[in-house]
């Protein structure tokens, strides 16, 4: 499963990175080392890192994700968040975006409520959140363009809109590092560009790491691009080859955007 | 003032101080039925609440058992305290269940429901003597309710209280969303522990209030009620307080002296208020949706006619 052509990545600017990943595995039980989901996983995330994290359904993205936020526990390997040994301190400084929302629009709360709850690792005991919070929360919300749904119940925006509302939710939490888990799954190709014009503004105060099965429409801003499937394969950005994610993918795939990425036909017809 | 006077709860309240303590308990339980109400609706749990309620069962046959035939160590077991140890168990074995055993949890729910209620029935069968407590217990008698369980009422207020003081930012975190509160560094397991705690002393409060046969209705119904029309948690758990409230003494006081069951009637009215607040918010829905679409009804009109003529 080695790829084609293996470009290497560029030489890391930053001497810390944000995230670093050494010789990780982790695998499920029953036999968790037999077939590990991620295997001998190296990744660094810079601080001023566009990464895209790729590769199939199965091929171990949502493990990856949980082994970088802390849900899981690598059995071999290290992890380390802003150059430290991750504890609850260090990863309440990611931002986590995830894949569709898990908030049930039927609880009674504000967009407000909700982008409050990204500040409760910084907040004090107590039945109401305090100035400072409220202050993050709005400032969040305005780096979205989402400051006027403050006040309004989830249940009443959009599929678009709430997506900003949970990027909001990872900003306030002043968060160090912005991962976004399939952001683009249900967004319409319009809203893809806006979407993207948002993520190309964060990232000139943030690392950003999407995760996705399909990218076609970042691909060329992508500073790297990381495919996973089980064993892991950095890229410098755009410079992904046909070869590269066949490899990935076991199979031909059906197109290849100009700027060297697998994308379904489905949105070149969008084009 | 003075046509509620005449009434004849308020006439018999001067000579039967059982009517007062009534109307004690009935406020103290909608204290903590308006606050924890709320919750329990939000994050779909009444049906666990359910199966607490019906654990408590165990705890008041298991006390009723033990300071019968072992008077001498357990004379100070009341029902009451029982069922606030048998339902406190209940509510830290569920949250860690329904996180850890990957069971079904609603057929869990319903094994232990069941359980509750058989060990209950079973124990008061074995205890000799004609036993009154349960029948109480199940469907509820303000009138008997005592001074000191008014007492134990307000405690379990008090501590209600506090707790969503101290913890409210965390119960709402984890019940619009788990993972992010997890990553927030709050301890899930322990918070919803403390939730479902809280809502076993709420439905202990309840009981007394209308029994144990309609205690799902009161500790969901206000809240539902009330949702409807805010859309937010702090004042839904106001309003939900105020009309618990209303609820468990507007119809007692109204059926008091005519020979109906005080606690049927409270049910019943909760849940005609229920059903017009649900039509009321319907009607609404439909009003406004009617007022968006009225611009591109126009346009659709003649398209509509045809479709229409051809069906």
């Amino acid at each position: 499963m080695s790829p084609t052509s293996l470009s290497t990545p560029p030489p890391v600017e930053h001497p810390e990175p944000v995230v670093r990943l050494h010789e990780v595995s982790f695998g499920y039980p029953p036999a968790p080392m037999r077939r590990p989901a991620v295997h001998e996983i190296n990744l660094e995330v810079t601080s001023d890192d566009f990464l895209g994290l790729i590769g199939p359904n199965g091929g171990g993205k949502t493990t990856l994700l949980k082994l970088i936020l802390g849900l899981l526990t690598p059995q071999k390997g290290t992890v380390e968040l802003f150059g430290r040994k991750p504890h609850a301190a260090t990863r309440r400084r990611i931002g986590y975006v995830p894949q569709q929302s898990e908030i049930d629009p039927s609880v009674p709360a504000t967009v407000l409520d909700i982008v409050l709850t990204g500040r409760l690792g910084q907040t004090s005991w107590g039945a109401r959140y305090r100035k400072p919070d409220i202050e993050a929360a709005f400032a969040a919300l305005e780096q979205v363009e989402a400051a006027k749904f403050a006040r309004r119940p989830l249940a009443t925006l959009s599929g678009g809109q709430r997506q900003r509302v949970l990027i909001a939710r990872a900003l306030a939490g002043e968060a160090g590092l912005l991962l976004l888990d399939e952001p683009t799954a249900g967004v319409d190709a319009r809203r893809e560009r806006q979407f993207l014009e948002l993520l190309l503004r964060l990232n000139q105060e943030l690392p950003i790491v999407l995760v996705s099965h399909d990218i076609g429409f970042v691909s060329a801003h992508l500073k790297h691009v990381a495919c996973l499937n089980h064993t892991l394969t950095l890229h410098a950005g755009g410079k992904l080859t046909e070869g590269d994610v066949e490899a990935m993918y076991h199979t031909p795939v059906l197109a290849l955007h100009p700027h060297g990425f697998a994308h379904s036909h489905a949105e070149e017809t969008e084009r | 003032m003075v046509l509620l006077a005449t009434l004849p709860f308020f006439r018999d309240m001067a000579t039967n101080p059982f009517l007062a303590t009534g109307l004690a308990a009935a406020l103290l339980a909608s204290l903590a039925c308006g606050l924890v109400g709320p919750y329990v609706v939000s994050r779909r749990i009444v049906f666990l609440s359910g199966a607490i309620a019906h654990i408590a069962v165990g705890g008041v046959g298991l006390s009723i058992f033990l300071s019968t035939v072992y008077p001498e160590y357990f004379s100070a077991l009341t029902p009451l305290a029982g069922s606030i140890v048998a339902a406190l168990a209940a509510a830290i074995l569920l949250a860690w269940m329904r996180r850890r055993s990957g069971e079904r949890i609603d057929t869990l729910i319903g094994a232990l429901w069941a359980l509750g209620m058989s060990v209950g029935i079973l124990l008061i069968k074995l205890t000799p003597g004609y036993q009154t407590e349960l029948m109480s217990y199940l469907f509820g008698n303000l009138v008997l309710v005592s001074p000191e369980s008014v007492k134990l009422l307000f405690a379990l207020a008090v501590v209600i209280v506090v707790a969503v003081l101290l913890f409210h930012k965390r119960l709402l975190a984890v019940i619009l969303d788990e993972q992010q509160a997890e990553l927030q560094g709050v301890n899930v397991l322990t918070t919803e522990m403390l939730l479902l705690s809280l809502v076993a002393l709420t439905v202990i409060s309840l009981t007394q209030v209308v029994g144990l046969i309609l205690v799902i209705a009161l500790l969901s119904l206000p809240a539902a009620t009330v949702g409807h029309h805010v859309t937010r948690l702090a004042p839904m758990m106001g309003l939900a307080t105020l009309l618990c409230a209303l609820l468990t003494t507007v119809p007692r006081i109204a059926v008091y002296g005519t020979g109906i069951s005080p606690e049927p009637a409270i049910v019943m009215t909760a849940v005609v208020v229920y059903l017009l607040s649900l039509l009321t918010r319907a009607w609404r829905q439909r009003r406004s949706a009617k007022a968006d679409q009225a611009p591109s009804d126009q346009e659709s009109n003649s398209p509509g006619r045809e479709a229409g003529s051809l069906g």
